[in-house]
């Protein structure tokens, strides 16, 4: 094995027993069971049959020191138990991994925080949890101090802090550690956003500067985007592909960003419980292209045309549309009655068009989520209805994209005048 | 690729199962900070909001002494040989106090730290060690209040003093080996949270905290068998200048228990220690 690579996964597998006849909490469980076993071989010569689940299974891959990898998948694809094997929590049933230096995982921002222990305390303690000595954290008291910004709730017991002071001190010990390879679960996941921004920006300038190896799992794909110059999905404890992380997001967000120029809309999952008068058939973008029907270029037009199925007559007739990020913030919110009235509609088929013009969002994934409304109720409610990609188009890279930090990239008139 | 067990240029830490046994014991010393952190912050979060503070570590032996003293020296009246019978007692309570906390506090331990178990990597016999600390500092000051308090009665220190610690050892390492035993049972089988205080109940009376066991002969062998037993006569020996006979045989019988007690833990221990992490 080259000495480059810090870690190796090789056919990592990990099975848990499920099922109620393999774990006993209580002592008459235990023993109600075993006397149970025993009978039961003694009668047939057999025991109990227990369900497997693997959350791994054979997973295998390299990582090379200052690399910063991605981990994503779904629920339940295995990230989690991944991280915890790496990190030595628990081991594996197969397989087995070479780490090479010191590892520091954080699976949970403030491990070990004592909410009656002072900021102060609580730093000591969270170091040495995390496998800092003490004069360690002595040394670099004063800047993690300081990157949590609460310095003056330093003696106040921790249960008194509020939980964004409370996640910057805990990030702020954990940023601290020097560790050859830094394990990080969704810890990011709270927060402020100016803080996310700042945990962000300390992980990369650790990596790039200290040729540190970084394994990230987060749900927010922004952030792995972001940080990492790979990425490893997971499916159903597998692994599923290993690659750039546009690819990967891409394929994450659900092999979403189709390939169906019109995306039927009738098996979507629908929320609440609609009126059903009308119903939402399909969709497709107008301004797409042949090859990639949902990807969109930067400075495009985004025009999409839904299908819909009216079964009784209304009176009235609504269409509201909601663009989210990747973070599953909802950047764009949009009714049709704002414009101009749809209903009322007699039962049959219709085509609504809706044209945004130039949306400017900043090229990413966007997921798009849809309803309809009449006068008798909401009549159908699709939140995760299409995903499309805002693509950086020629035009675009000239604009220095890449600069934006925005979710939005929105030309404005400029003018200047000399005044004096 | 080679093996990167054979490899000499870097040797990697290699997780597999079954191989955590390698790395465990030097793990263990190079996370003892962590085992002074864990301690000191069960010390320090104790007697937090607690009005009386550290002085609960004394009012609940004190009142265990009287209840003692009036029980066995009143009520039953035990002879305290020449001894005053509080003192008996007290010289009685310090080991069984320091079972009887390390032993609780074990128990509790792992359970109490879920949150660290299943976030962080550490060896896990740090857990029931920093409870073991915890007792070991209670213990300290008490013996503090001991030694004025047997002044008073005229009692005073003689060489014998100087071998207590080597009776602390004795009490630690009996503490130790069941707590390893309760801690990994609560884990697993919850119902030893209810069954310890149990344990706790009828070890103070068979245990010869409240009377001495040199006017039992009949008794001797049998106590004998409890680890404990030859602790508190140490303890007593020890802290009351000889007045109490020492049994030599019962220390024999002890030590074998108590060797026993501690293999058997580390080894349940460390066999269940690999699953704590999914089962709690």
């Amino acid at each position: 094995m080259s000495s480059d690579i810090v870690i190796a996964v090789d056919n990592l597998s990990k099975r848990y027993v499920i099922g109620h006849d393999s774990r006993h909490d209580n002592l008459r469980d235990a023993l109600h069971h075993t006397a149970r076993k025993l009978w039961r071989r003694f009668r047939w010569g057999t025991g109990f049959r227990t369900e497997e689940f693997w959350a791994l299974r054979d997973v295998s891959f390299e990582i090379k020191r200052g690399e910063v990898v991605g981990i994503i998948g779904r629920n339940g694809a295995g990230k989690s138990t991944l991280l915890k094997i790496l990190s030595r929590i628990t081991e594996p049933t197969a397989g087995r991994v070479t780490l090479r230096g010191r590892v520091a995982s954080l699976l949970e921002v403030g491990t070990g925080f004592h909410p009656e222990l002072t900021g102060r305390e609580n730093i000591f303690l969270n170091g040495a949890i995390l496998g800092m000595r003490r004069d360690e954290i002595r040394r670099k008291f004063d800047e993690i101090v300081a990157f949590a910004e609460v310095e003056r709730f330093l003696d106040t017991p921790v249960k008194y802090y509020s939980s964004g002071m409370y996640v910057r001190l805990a990030f702020a010990v954990a940023a601290h550690l020097e560790p050859e390879i830094l394990i990080v679960d969704e810890v990011l996941a709270v927060g402020d956003y100016a803080f996310q921004k700042k945990c962000l920006g300390k992980m990369e300038t650790v990596s790039r500067n200290d040729g540190r190896t970084i394994l990230f799992v987060s749900h927010n794909l922004f952030a792995v985007h972001q940080l990492c110059q790979r990425v490893v999905t997971l499916e159903k404890g597998r692994l599923f592909s290993d690659g750039t992380p546009e690819a990967q997001i891409r394929h994450y967000m659900g092999a979403n960003v189709k390939q169906d120029a019109c995306l039927s809309l009738a098996s979507a999952a629908r929320a609440l419980n609609p009126v059903g008068h009308a119903q939402l058939r399909s969709v497709s973008m107008a301004s797409g292209h042949a090859g990639s029907p949902w990807v969109l270029p930067f400075d495009g037009v985004l025009e999409l045309v839904f299908t819909i199925h009216v079964s009784q007559p209304l009176h009235t007739l609504e269409l509201g549309l909601g663009i989210f990020n990747t973070q599953g913030f909802e950047i764009i919110s949009t009714l049709s009655s704002w414009q101009q009235e749809l209903g009322p509609a007699e039962p049959g088929e219709y085509s609504i068009s809706v044209n945004y013009g130039n949306i400017e969002l900043a090229p990413a994934v966007y997921r798009f989520g849809v309803g309809l409304k009449s006068n008798a109720g909401l009549e159908d409610y699709l939140p995760e209805a299409f995903d499309i990609e805002i693509a950086p188009s020629e035009n675009a890279s000239r604009l220095n994209l890449s600069t934006i930090r925005g979710a939005v990239a929105r030309s404005a008139r400029f003018k200047i005048e000399r005044i004096d | 690729m080679t093996d990167p067990a054979t490899s000499p240029a870097a040797p990697g830490l290699v997780i597999e199962a079954g191989r955590s046994e390698t790395h465990y014991w030097r793990d263990l010393w190079a996370y003892r900070e962590l085992l002074g952190f864990l301690a000191w912050r069960d010390i320090k979060v104790r007697y937090k909001q607690a009005v009386l503070g550290v002085a609960w570590a004394v009012v609940q032996p004190a009142v265990q002494t009287f209840l003692l003293t009036f029980v066995f020296g009143k009520l039953a009246k035990m002879p305290g040989g020449g001894v005053p019978y509080p003192l008996l007692v007290l010289a009685g309570l310090l080991p069984w106090q320091l079972f009887s906390s390390a032993f609780s506090g074990a128990g509790n331990s792992l359970v109490g730290n879920a949150h660290l178990i299943s976030k962080v990597y550490f060896p896990r016999l740090i857990v029931p060690l920093s409870a073991l600390a915890v007792a070991l500092i209670d213990l300290g000051i008490l013996l503090l209040l001991t030694l004025p308090y047997s002044f008073c009665f005229g009692v005073w220190p003689t060489w014998r003093l100087l071998l207590l610690p080597l009776f602390i050892a004795l009490a630690l390492l009996i503490a130790f080996g069941a707590g390893l035993w309760i801690t990994a049972l609560t884990v697993k089988y919850r119902d030893f949270r209810f069954i310890s205080p149990f344990i706790l109940q009828i070890g103070i009376f068979v245990t010869p905290v409240g009377f001495r066991t040199d006017f039992l002969p009949n008794w001797r062998d049998w106590l004998a068998l409890n680890p404990l037993s030859s602790a508190v006569e140490g303890f007593r020996w020890c802290l009351l200048g000889g007045v109490t006979d020492f049994y030599w045989p019962g220390l024999a019988t002890s030590l074998a228990t108590t060797m026993l007690l501690v293999g058997t833990g580390l080894w349940y221990f460390r066999k269940t220690e690999r699953q704590f992490a999914d089962v709690i």
